[in-house]
């Protein structure tokens, strides 16, 4: 079978935005996950947020390893240049693509078993790297598409779909991205897109490696009693820690909107801001120390801390900001500005004798 | 016997101990007296303590092979002492550091032993022990000076050069030298019967390794990424291309026109390369035989997606760590068929550092033209040892072959455009990403139609895989052709590819003066072109001179043109060290049953 492109059927009283596109335009293939999945919702919330960050679609690229989440970078935005590539990959081939073309909007989607197993190592030196990107791991705790293999995110006693139980301690992504120093750290639901939407936005915004964890059930092979990664379970379990709004840069912001009941702001790279909401007074989301110890009290309780966790204001690591590298995209430095020339060498082979 | 400017001498000391400094200053000593010399490093796969040999070929007639027979070693590490003392040929010399008496059980009366102190003199010397245990190796050096007849003004000048800036240390060096070439001119008869005389045969040359030639060619060609993992013996090309970027692509405010990144291993390195590639930069690896098996995966991705990907493979020896000081070229196969499923990838086979150079831009050109990985196979031999070469020059005519690759306007003006199409010769088209929503395509490794939508339907897989098997053949025209020696109407045909080059030329000459003409073609690329196909056929015994066990360029060869492997005489070299001719003069008289001695491993 091949890809199913989606009928293009034109809706003339769809809102538009910044760029006069439609949220039809941000579309991609027909999805081929199974219904109900929850990869499905965060795709749908991955299209609202580059439509409301009014995201030129050719100025972003889609990168992926393999399994059922490296699918879904072809169910949107088909305007984009998309590379799905080999199983746990993704990381490298991300940081290749960004050393040589800093100017486009990279996002990588990956799950549970392509991050956190076979491909743990590169998501590891992404992240020390700090190269600018938005890391989604679409968790479900299983390997759907080898029919129901245990992850390395599996929580020990949750139960497989026939029920033996997991004996294997979890990798839990957001504690290992803290640990290595990443500038950005949420974790939200697919099944909540209220929450979802403004973190995505926020990663896409965020200079730097940008990590969201989104527990996506799958309805498969993990949606049981029995296991933690089912719908019913992160409903039930779910803490939401650190809600946020985003507020882009062409908004205007007010003073006293910065500073409501409550409402702690932080400032991003191109200034643009995101809001806390409701945090609890005892959470700072900008010490990384605190947002360790919350996500691992909740975690031993048995919820699941949800929101954005972990935000390094100011950040200056990101991989070009390090290198020096020029502003001007490497791929756009015209050649007669990278060869040295004929007079050059000939002046250097003087060294060589 | 006696002889000039035609001699071989061989240095042994303790690896870390500053003796490679004294290395190059010998060889480039020679070369800066216009005469043509080969250095060939023999060292441990370690930092500091294990013992290290360093083998100079002189040769006024420019044989640049390495040469078995050794005229004089300098054994400067007791450690070795029975080993360097068998080591010279019957007639030979040994010079020693009498510091350290030699065993008299290791004494020969075959050859004339020459005792310098020079670990003593160095005590007696110098106050600082570092200075005692580096200026050591500029007493032998001067001694060697006097003993082989080194002009001691040219010594004088390179140390100037390099240490203008630290008098202290310039003067004790000069001082060391002087110590080693008196004690050698009052204590022995100097020169030794084979010494130096002037030249006028390395102007418009220089002295390079093959990695700084590749880093440096990389540069000129226009790459802007590199990506790899430290791995002997690769690392000092990408220590290399780092150098030349910062010297040449650094601008006044600090900003840098490049990015290099050090990876986490090498499947991240290849990773790294091809999605530089696939977002349109010039970007490439260095690496060695164990980082060749780790990239296999990422070949095959870049073959069937059609992505460029320079990769060079630096060999060592193998299977697996190997010995990752010694040279071989063992990796013919591993990158020519690299990956699983089918796949075949163009291959290019530098000679020497010279070659290394030119090969650099061609790789890139290949690559993006013909949208597929590129290997260049250099070895530890060419990679690291200081080569004699013509100065290397540059054409600033040269226009990078960037592909097949639509520009903005293009793609802005496009109506039905698809990734995998046929443009001419199995060759398809591409857009960049950031390049125009209309050119946007998915790039993928799984099953793919032309118009690079996912498939599971066989006539639309076949579809692509054929046309990229026909985009090979094409590449057939245009990877280098083959270089030829002798008449082209012998009968007996010597193939082979890479840095044996020097050694298989000077066996022909040998041959030749034994009553046994031959011909020699070098392969410099794969696939295999009309011009490898016809030389096979012309001549009727073909001796194909390889370093590895397994004849592997043998076994390409008959795979790819289906000549008769019964026709093909394996000449063998796979004990870790370059290539002499000696090994190629035994294996085709073995060959043509002159001898009854089979070539194989050298001593």
């Amino acid at each position: 079978m091949t890809s199913i492109a989606k009928p293009p059927v034109k809706h003339p009283g769809l809102p538009k935005n910044g760029l006069g596109l439609t949220k039809r335009d941000y579309e991609g293939a027909m999805s081929t996950l199974c219904a109900g999945c929850g990869h499905d919702s965060v795709t749908a919330a991955l299209i609202s947020a580059f439509w409301e960050l009014d995201v030129p679609p050719h100025k972003a690229a889609k990168m992926s390893g393999i399994g059922c989440s490296s699918k879904t970078t072809a169910y949107f935005m088909k305007q984009s240049h998309g590379f799905n590539s080999v199983h746990g990959r993704m990381p490298s081939l991300t940081s290749g693509a960004n050393a040589a073309n800093r100017s486009l909007m990279y996002i990588g989607i990956s799950g549970d078993g392509d991050s956190l197993s076979i491909g743990l190592g590169q998501l590891c030196h992404a992240i020390r790297r700090n190269v600018h990107m938005l890391y989604l791991i679409e968790n479900n705790g299983v390997y759907g598409l080898t029919k129901g293999q245990f992850s390395a995110s599996a929580d020990v006693g949750s139960t497989a779909k026939k029920g033996e139980a997991n004996q294997n301690a979890p990798i839990d992504p957001i504690l290992l991205a803290l640990t290595l120093g990443a500038t950005f750290v949420a974790r939200s639901f697919s099944g909540d897109k209220t929450q979802l939407v403004p973190i995505l936005k926020a990663g896409l915004r965020h200079n730097g490696f940008a990590l969201i964890d989104i527990i996506s059930p799958c309805v498969s092979f993990n949606d049981h009693e029995g296991s933690t990664k089912s719908y019913k379970f992160t409903r039930e379990h779910e803490v939401e820690l650190a809600p946020v709004d985003f507020v882009p840069l062409r908004k205007e912001i007010s003073a006293e909107q910065k500073d409501a009941g409550g409402v702690t702001s932080v400032s991003m790279h191109d200034g643009s801001v995101v809001r806390f909401r409701k945090t609890p007074e005892s959470y700072d989301a900008t010490d990384r120390n605190t947002a360790y110890t919350h996500v691992k009290e909740c975690h031993d309780r048995g919820e699941i801390a949800t929101g954005l966790l972990y935000l390094e204001e100011g950040s200056t690591s990101e991989m070009h900001t390090l290198n020096k590298t020029v502003e001007t995209p490497l791929v756009d430095v015209p050649y007669g500005e990278l060869c040295p020339g004929s007079g050059a060498l000939a002046e250097l082979m003087g060294e060589y004798r | 016997m006696s002889s000039t400017n035609d001699f071989a001498f061989k240095i042994a000391t303790v690896n870390g101990t500053g003796s490679a400094s004294a290395n190059t200053l010998v060889m480039q000593s020679i070369f800066r007296m216009g005469i043509p010399v080969t250095g060939k490093n023999v060292f441990p796969s370690n930092i500091q303590g294990l013992p290290t040999w360093y083998e100079v070929r002189v040769s006024g007639d420019g044989w640049n092979a390495r040469r078995q027979e050794i005229d004089l070693v300098i054994a400067m590490n007791p450690e070795t002492y029975a080993k360097d003392v068998a080591a010279v040929r019957s007639g030979g010399y040994l010079l020693y550091d009498s510091t350290w008496p030699l065993p008299s059980a290791l004494e020969r009366d075959d050859i004339n032993i020459i005792g310098v102190p020079c670990g003593e003199m160095c005590v007696n010397a110098f106050e600082r022990d570092r200075d005692r245990v580096l200026l050591r190796n500029i007493v032998y050096t001067g001694a060697l000076a006097a003993l082989i007849g080194i002009d001691t003004d040219i010594i004088d000048a390179l140390l100037t050069e390099k240490f203008s800036k630290k008098k202290k240390l310039l003067d004790a060096n000069f001082k060391a030298v002087r110590l080693g070439y008196d004690y050698a001119a009052k204590h022995y008869e100097c020169p030794l019967p084979f010494s130096l005389s002037p030249l006028n045969k390395t102007s418009g040359h220089i002295l390079m390794d093959g990695n700084t030639a590749f880093g440096l060619g990389a540069v000129f060609a226009g790459a802007t990424v590199g990506a790899w993992y430290p791995i002997t013996p690769s690392t000092s090309l990408m220590d290399a291309f780092t150098a030349f970027c910062k010297k040449y692509r650094t601008n006044a405010d600090g900003t840098k026109k490049y990015l290099i990144i050090q990876a986490e291993d090498e499947l991240a390195a290849a990773g790294m390369v091809i999605g530089a590639n696939w977002a349109g930069a010039r970007a490439f690896t260095a690496t060695a035989g164990p980082g060749i098996s780790l990239m296999q995966e990422f070949i095959g991705l870049a073959y069937y997606a059609e992505m460029p990907a320079v990769v060079v493979d630096v060999q060592r020896v193998g299977p697996s760590t190997g010995m990752p000081t010694r040279t071989q070229q063992a990796d013919l196969l591993a990158c020519a068929y690299a990956s699983h499923g089918d796949t075949k990838h163009i291959c290019l086979y530098p000679s020497d550092p010279a070659e290394c150079f030119t090969m650099a831009p061609m790789s890139f050109d290949l690559a993006e033209t013909f949208m597929t990985p590129v290997f260049v196979l250099s070895d530890l031999d060419i990679g690291m040892n200081d080569w004699m070469i013509p100065k290397l020059e540059w054409d600033d005519s040269y226009v990078p072959a960037r592909g097949n690759v639509l520009t903005a306007e293009q793609v802005a003006e496009i109506s039905k455009w698809s990734r995998f199409h046929d443009t001419g010769g199995g060759i398809p088209s591409r857009t960049l990403p950031g390049s125009g929503g209309k050119g946007a395509f998915f790039t993928r490794g799984s099953g793919h139609s032309l118009s690079g939508a996912y498939t599971e339907d066989s006539a639309e897989y076949q579809a692509v895989l054929d046309r990229i098997a026909l985009k090979f053949k094409t590449a057939e025209g245009a990877v280098p052709k083959p270089e030829f020696h002798g008449s082209g109407d012998n009968e007996i045909g010597l193939v082979a590819l890479g840095g044996t080059r020097g050694a298989v030329i000077e066996a022909m000459d040998r041959l030749e003066s034994q009553g046994v003409t031959c011909d020699f073609m070098r392969i410099k690329a794969f696939p295999f072109g009309p011009e490898v196909t016809e030389f096979l056929e012309s001549h009727d015994k073909l001796f194909v001179v390889e370093q590895n066990r397994d004849a592997q360029l043998r076994s390409m060869i008959a795979i790819e043109t289906g000549t008769a492997r019964d026709k093909m005489i394996p000449v063998l070299d796979y004990a870790g060290l370059p290539l002499t001719p000696a090994v190629v003069v035994d294996g085709v008289r073995a060959g043509l049953g002159q001898t009854q001695q089979l070539a194989g491993v050298q001593s």
